[in-house]
């Protein structure tokens, strides 16, 4: 992938392997934004992708000093903004 | 509110921090389990004695959230919001504070009768982490006691500050979180219908939870007919529900 402006938006699921992104929105409704905010996914929140399951879904990600699994539908819905750690 | 004589206590926190470990260090072999009515989820009981008060300890569920996404959060919820424990310990994790806190501000707007037990502070030392905990407990308002619980370290700094917290020795002041204006103006309207109706429920946690048209909690408070609000205060359990069936 070719290194994307810094000010792109773009959802999590292409954020490429290892790098960063700072979450601007959660677009998903219901009782999974509600989970995945209390993960600690909440806009401003520095994000990191850190390595994938063997068939690409799920995958894991660095949040708040802890890995978190997250399924690519989930992925999908959470723009981030590309950033540095 | 239970009689000071039989004080209970809950321990909540995120999966994972040491919870079990805690309230085995607690607790040791004075222990037994039981289920939680109607759900399968199993909870240990189990006491200890501090002072010649001897308080039961509940380990629940580890939770990352009370929002009822999963029946262990809504037992950890409802354990705490109905059986009206004297005090709620949450364990966190020193080592990823900033995740863990999201639970203990939960639990904070529903019972201000809270102590923080920052476990795995081996563990955040190892990693080079310095925890503060006098300046956590100042911004908290509630206790925040340092423990290795596995090597029972601050194990009884955590009973004294139970038993202060339980007999309000110490006397804790949560700092209440403030939502956008417009909400805080539904909330004012809410809170001064909802005190009268049940008085041993913070009527602040309520509103907002009626505010979220929060479905698992309305239940508990609709009347069978489920046609009126008026009788909340009837329908609330811990009216007729004074200590869990397990306790005996
Ligand atoms: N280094 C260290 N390890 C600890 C400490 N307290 C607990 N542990 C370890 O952390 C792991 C998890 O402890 P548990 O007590 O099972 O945690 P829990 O919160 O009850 O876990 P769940 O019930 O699954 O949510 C175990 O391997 C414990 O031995 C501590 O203070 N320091
Ligand atoms: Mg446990």
């Amino acid at each position: 992938m070719a290194a994307a402006n810094q000010d792109t938006i773009i959802p999590l699921s292409l954020l490429p392997n290892d790098s960063w992104g700072e979450i601007v929105a959660v677009e998903i409704m219901g009782p999974v934004k509600r989970r995945l905010l209390d993960l600690g996914l909440v806009p401003g929140t520095k994000i990191q992708f850190a390595f994938s399951s063997p068939l690409g879904d799920p995958r894991a990600y660095r949040v708040r000093g802890t890995l978190l699994a997250l399924r690519a539908n989930e992925a999908q819905s959470i723009m981030v903004r590309r950033s540095e750690q | 509110m239970n009689n000071l004589k039989h004080p209970i206590v809950a321990l909540s926190g995120n999966p994972n921090t040491g919870k079990s470990t805690v309230f085995n260090a607690l607790t040791g072999l004075n222990q037994h389990t039981g289920n939680w009515p109607g759900k399968t989820v199993t909870l240990a009981a189990g006491t200890f004695a501090w002072q010649n008060t001897t308080f039961t300890v509940v380990d629940l569920p580890g939770t990352y959230s009370l929002f009822a996404n999963s029946p262990d959060e809504e037992v950890a919820r409802d354990f705490i919001l109905f059986e009206l424990p004297d005090v709620t310990v949450v364990v966190v994790d020193a080592t990823c504070l900033e995740r863990n806190l999201n639970l203990v501000l939960q639990v904070l707007e529903i019972t201000p009768k809270t102590v923080v037990c920052v476990n795995l502070m081996d563990e955040a030392q190892r990693q080079g982490l310095v925890v503060d905990t006098d300046k956590l407990a100042t911004e908290l308002g509630v206790p925040a006691i340092p423990c290795v619980a596995r090597s029972g370290k601050g194990l009884a700094a955590l009973k004294k500050a139970i038993f202060n917290v339980a007999t309000g020795r110490i006397a804790t002041s949560p700092r209440p979180i403030r939502y956008d204006p417009n909400i805080e103006i539904a909330l004012a309207v809410l809170t001064k219908e909802l005190s009268p109706l049940a008085p041993l429920l913070s009527p602040r946690w309520l509103a907002l939870r009626l505010l979220e048209q929060d479905e698992s909690i309305l239940q508990h408070f609709l009347p069978e007919d489920k046609t009126s609000t008026s009788s909340l205060v009837m329908q609330h359990p811990s009216t007729t529900k004074k200590v869990a069936p397990w306790f005996s």
